[in-house]
C-alpha cells in the first residue's frame, strides 16, 4: 500500500511539474554534445541513412525527415489544403479531399505505416489515416505525393490504424462509439445503444489501391492503437479500447473507473472467410473514394453506398477481449508475434501478453465471461509477464529485433529499455518533455534497423529559441546500438507529430522520380509543346493552353478575357529535368499558386472581377531569368468585343 | 600473307564496331548539374547520354543563342559518314581476302592505311569546325553576351580533344568505344602491313 501511495505522489507530482525534471541528465547530454553531433552529421552532399515519415497531426500532412540528420526533406500534404504546393486548392486536386460531408480542406494526420511483405518493410506506399472526418491514405513512394484518400463511412474519429503484414489490408477502428447506423437519438441513452465499428480496408498489391471490405460492428468503447500479428499471429490484429465503462460525459474520470479495460484479440482471416462465404449483411453508407493519377494529375472522386457488416458473435472464435489494466493506449507486437505489449496509460505496471497462451486459452474456452456476448479470456491466463515500477504512464512500445523494447513513458517524460526475455528494465533516458510516441526504423515490423530510436515529444519548452507561447513539437534520436541508450540530437517537427515510420534510405530512393515523363502526360488538358499553345472560349468559359519552360510562359500575352468569365489556366512543365518545377500565381485569383512538376499539367481557375491589364508570374525561382518569366492578360468589360488573341514574342 | 591478311580482315571489320558504338562523347558538368549532361555522337546522329540530355542541353544553351544539336537529317555528314566507314570496311575487308590469296602485296594495306588516315583528318577537321560553328555563330538576340579581353566575342565551342571550362561548365570531349575499336583496327591494318612486308621479302630471298 505504501507502494502504491508513493507511485501515485510520484504521479501528481510529475504531473503537475511536467517539464522540470532531469537537469542531471540535460548537463550529461550537453557535456557529450560533440560526440553525438559527429554521429549526426550528415556531411553536405551526402544523403542520410533513413527516412523517416512523420504525421503532422492537426497540420494534416506528413513530413518527411533524413535521419539521423534530423533534416525536413518534404511536406507532404494529405488532409489538409496546402497552398505552397496548390494541393486541394487546384482543379486537379480539389476532389482529393471530397467527403461525403463535401469538400473538407483539414484532417487530422495521426498514424503513419509503410507498407509490408512477410512483415518487413518493402517501400513501396506510406498509409496513413484521420482521425476526425475519418478517411485513410495512400502515399506512393516514387513521387511522394498522395495517390488516393477513402472516407470511413459508419464510424468516427478513426484512431487505431495498422497494416497487416502483406499489407493485404488497413485497419481503421472508430476512436468514438457512435450511434450505427447514424440516427437522432438521446446521447444519455448511449449505454449499449452506441457501437464501435472497426474497419478493414482491402489493399491492392500491384496498385496499392484501397477498397472498404468490411466492419465489424464492436460494441460501444473507444478503439485506440491497433497492430497486427505477425509471424505465428499472422492473421489476427490487436486494438486496444478505452472507455469500456461506456461513459458519455467527462470521460477523463467516468472512463477511468475500470480497474481493467480491454485489448480486442480479432481473427481477421476468420471474418474474411466469412464474408467470402457469402456472410455479413449490408449497411447503408454514403463515403467518399478518391484517386489521384499521377499521369493525369487529376484527382476522380466517387460517391459510393454501402458497407458490410458483421457481427462479431455471428462468428464463434473470431473476437475476444483480453483483460488490461486501466486506460490502455499501446498495444505493440513484437517482431517474433509471439508477445503483445499493453500499455495501461494510467497502469503502474507494463502488461506482456503471450499469444500462444491466449490461443491455449482460447482452445480451452476458459472465459472470464463475456462482454456484449464477445468472450473475455482471463487475465492470468494469457499474461507473459509484467515489467514493474518501468515509469509513469506507458504508452507505446518499440522493438529493436535484438529481444528488447522500447516503451515511452509520457507522465514521468522518459524511454524506458526492457528485455522480453526477463522483463527486467534495462536502461531509461528522460525526454524532454512529455513524449507520446516513439519509432524504430522497422520497429513495428518483423525486422527491425535497430539503430535508432526517435522519440516524439508533445511539449517543447526551453529545447529551442523561444518562438511566441506557441513552440514546434520536439523529437529527439537516440542511438540505442550499446547497452545504454544515447540522446544524439533534438529537431523540431510539424503539427503534432503523432507517430512516424522509418525505413532504410536504400529501399526508397533508387524509386524517386526524377520527372513525369511529358509523353505519359494524360492530363486531359495537357500540350506537349509551344506550337500547341493556345486560348479557346467556349460561352463564358476560357480555356487557356500553356507551357512553362526556363525561362517564359507561351503564351505570355492574352487579349479577350472579359469580366466573369472563367478562365481555366491548364498550364504544362515542357522541362524534362530533375528538380526544376515552375510555379504559376494569377493576381486576384481566389485559389492558392500552381506548382507544377517536370512533364506534368496543373489547372488553375481564374475569375476576373476588374477590367485592366493583369500580370501572371512563375512562383518557383527556375532561372538566371526567372524573374522575367511573366506575362500578362488584359481583361475587358463584361459586354466588350476584345477579340480573343494571344502571343509569345509577337506572333 | 595468312596472318597479314587475317589482320587486315579483322582491322577492316573492327571499323564496323562505329554503326554500334559512339565516336565521340562530350559531357558538360556544372555545380546545379552534378549528373553531367552528355551526348554521344554516333557516325549517324547526336544521342543524348541520357534520354533528356540533349533538350536539357538545347535549354542551357539557348541562354548563350546558341542553336540546336542537330538532327541526323540536319547535317549532311550524318548520312555520308556510314557510307564512308562502311566503304572503308568493306573494302579493306576485300583487300585482307585478296591479301590472304595473295593476289595483292600488302603494301595495298598500307594504301588503304593512308587513305583512311586522310579520311580520319579530313572526319575531324569537319567535326572541328561544326564545334566551332556550334560554339560561335550565336543568336543576336542571346540573353548572355559576353566578350573577351579584346572585346570580340567568347567562343562556346566544346574542345575537340580534352576538357575545357566554358562559364560555369566543365567539357569533357573524348573518344568513345567506337572510335576505340578504330583505333585498333587501324593499328591493325599496320601491323598488317608490317607483317605481310617482312613475310613478302622472305618468301622473295
Amino acid at each position: 500500500m505504501k507502494k502504491i501511495n508513493s507511485i501515485l505522489s510520484l504521479l501528481i507530482l510529475s504531473v503537475l511539474m511536467i517539464g522540470c525534471g532531469g537537469d542531471d541528465d540535460r548537463k550529461k547530454s550537453g557535456a557529450m554534445a560533440t560526440n553525438a553531433a559527429e554521429r549526426v552529421y550528415v556531411a553536405p552532399g551526402e544523403h542520410d541513412e533513413f527516412y523517416g515519415f512523420f504525421s503532422g497531426g492537426f497540420s494534416g500532412q506528413m513530413s518527411v525527415y533524413g535521419l539521423p540528420s534530423g533534416r525536413l526533406l518534404k511536406v507532404i500534404p494529405v488532409f489538409s489544403q496546402d497552398a505552397e504546393k496548390g494541393y486541394g486548392y487546384n482543379e486537379g486536386t480539389k476532389a482529393m479531399l471530397n467527403t461525403s460531408y463535401g469538400f473538407i480542406p483539414w484532417g487530422d494526420l495521426h498514424h503513419v505505416d509503410i507498407s509490408q511483405t512477410n512483415g518487413e518493410l518493402d517501400g513501396r506506399w506510406v498509409f496513413t489515416h484521420e482521425n476526425n472526418t475519418p478517411r485513410v491514405a495512400r502515399i506512393d513512394l516514387n513521387t511522394f505525393e498522395t495517390g488516393e484518400i477513402l472516407e470511413i463511412p459508419n464510424s468516427a474519429g478513426n484512431h487505431s490504424f495498422a497494416i497487416t503484414e502483406n499489407t493485404e489490408y488497413l485497419i481503421a477502428g472508430t476512436r468514438f462509439a457512435i450511434p450505427s447506423p447514424q440516427r437522432d437519438m438521446s446521447i444519455e441513452e448511449m449505454k449499449g445503444n452506441f457501437k464501435g465499428p472497426l474497419t478493414f480496408v482491402k489493399v491492392d498489391q500491384e496498385t496499392g489501391g484501397m477498397e472498404l471490405a468490411f466492419q465489424v460492428i464492436m460494441p460501444g468503447f473507444n478503439f485506440d492503437l491497433a497492430h497486427p500479428g505477425r509471424n505465428a499471429s499472422h492473421g489476427w490484429m490487436f486494438a486496444t479500447t478505452y472507455n469500456s465503462e461506456e461513459a458519455n460525459t467527462l470521460l477523463e474520470v467516468n472512463a477511468s473507473q475500470n480497474d481493467k479495460d480491454f485489448i480486442v484479440a480479432l481473427n481477421w482471416k476468420k471474418i474474411e472467410e466469412y464474408i467470402n462465404n457469402g456472410g455479413g449483411t449490408m449497411m447503408d453508407a454514403e463515403y467518399a473514394h478518391n484517386v489521384y493519377d499521377h499521369n493525369s494529375s487529376t484527382a476522380t472522386s466517387t460517391m459510393k453506398k454501402g458497407v458490410k457488416t458483421v457481427d462479431p458473435k455471428d462468428i464463434p472464435g473470431a473476437v475476444f477481449f483480453m483483460p488490461i489494466p486501466k486506460s490502455p493506449h499501446g498495444c505493440d507486437v513484437d517482431p517474433t508475434g509471439e508477445y503483445i505489449v499493453g500499455s495501461g496509460k494510467l497502469a503502474a505496471e507494463l502488461t506482456v501478453f503471450s499469444f500462444s497462451k491466449m490461443i491455449k486459452a482460447i482452445e480451452d474456452k476458459n472465459y472470464d465471461g463475456d462482454a456484449y456476448g464477445i468472450p473475455i479470456l482471463k487475465y492470468e491466463d494469457i499474461l507473459g509477464g509484467i515489467v514493474k515500477q518501468p515509469g509513469l504512464g506507458p504508452l507505446h512500445t518499440e522493438f529493436d529485433g535484438k529481444g528488447n523494447a522500447y516503451t515511452t513513458f509520457f507522465i514521468s517524460s522518459e524511454v524506458v529499455k526492457w528485455s522480453l526475455t526477463d522483463y527486467q528494465v534495462i536502461d531509461r533516458k528522460p525526454t524532454y518533455y512529455s513524449v507520446g510516441h516513439l519509432m524504430i526504423p522497422g520497429g513495428n515490423s518483423r525486422k527491425p534497423f535497430g539503430k535508432y530510436l526517435v522519440a516524439m515529444n508533445k511539449i517543447t519548452k526551453d529545447r529551442y529559441l523561444p518562438t511566441g507561447p506557441e513552440m514546434n513539437h520536439s523529437a529527439q534520436l537516440y542511438d540505442i546500438t550499446g547497452d545504454k541508450m544515447e540522446l544524439l540530437l533534438d529537431f523540431p517537427t510539424i503539427g503534432e507529430p503523432h507517430y512516424a515510420a522509418g525505413i532504410p534510405a536504400d529501399l526508397v530512393k533508387q524509386n524517386s522520380k526524377k520527372i513525369y515523363r511529358l509523353d505519359e502526360n494524360t492530363h486531359e488538358h495537357s500540350v506537349r509543346n509551344e506550337s500547341e499553345t493556345r486560348v479557346e472560349r467556349k460561352g463564358n468559359e476560357v480555356h487557356v493552353y500553356m507551357t512553362m519552360v526556363r525561362s517564359h510562359f507561351s503564351p505570355d500575352n492574352i487579349e479577350g478575357i472579359k469580366v466573369g468569365d472563367k478562365v481555366y489556366f491548364h498550364v504544362t512543365n515542357l522541362e524534362q529535368d530533375f528538380d526544376v518545377p515552375h510555379g504559376f500565381a494569377m493576381i486576384g485569383a481566389n485559389t492558392a499558386e500552381l506548382l507544377i512538376m517536370p512533364g506534368a499539367t496543373k489547372t488553375m481557375l481564374w475569375e476576373p472581377k476588374r477590367v485592366g491589364v493583369y500580370p501572371l508570374y512563375c512562383t518557383d525561382f527556375c532561372s538566371a531569368l526567372h524573374q522575367e518569366m511573366q506575362g500578362y492578360v488584359r481583361v475587358s468589360a463584361a459586354g466588350a468585343n476584345t477579340p480573343l488573341k494571344w502571343s509569345l514574342d509577337g506572333d | 600473307m595468312k596472318l597479314s591478311g587475317t589482320l587486315m580482315i579483322l582491322g577492316s571489320a573492327l571499323l564496323l564496331g562505329l554503326f554500334y558504338f559512339p565516336l565521340w562523347n562530350i559531357t558538360l558538368g556544372a555545380p546545379q548539374y552534378p549528373e553531367p549532361l552528355g551526348m554521344d555522337i554516333y557516325i549517324s546522329g547526336i544521342q543524348g547520354e541520357e534520354e533528356f540530355d540533349i533538350q536539357n542541353i538545347d535549354g542551357v544553351n539557348h541562354y548563350i543563342g546558341m542553336k540546336k544539336i542537330p538532327k541526323p537529317e540536319e547535317m549532311w555528314e550524318f548520312n555520308i559518314f556510314p557510307v564512308v566507314i562502311g566503304g572503308m570496311a568493306g573494302l579493306g575487308i576485300l583487300l585482307g581476302f585478296l591479301g590472304l590469296f595473295k593476289f595483292i602485296s600488302p603494301n595495298w594495306f598500307l594504301g588503304w592505311f593512308v587513305l583512311m588516315m586522310i579520311l580520319g583528318v579530313l572526319g575531324m577537321y569537319d567535326f572541328n569546325s561544326w564545334l566551332i560553328d556550334y560554339g560561335t555563330d550565336l543568336d543576336p538576340k542571346a540573353i548572355i553576351k559576353l566578350t573577351d579581353d579584346a572585346g570580340n566575342p567568347i567562343s562556346y565551342k566544346p574542345p575537340l580533344f580534352g576538357t575545357q571550362q566554358i562559364l560555369n561548365f566543365t567539357a569533357h570531349s573524348y573518344p568513345r568505344l567506337g572510335a576505340w575499336l578504330m583505333f585498333a583496327g587501324m593499328f591493325l591494318t599496320l601491323i598488317a602491313w608490317w607483317v605481310g612486308r617482312r613475310s613478302h621479302k622472305t618468301q622473295n630471298i
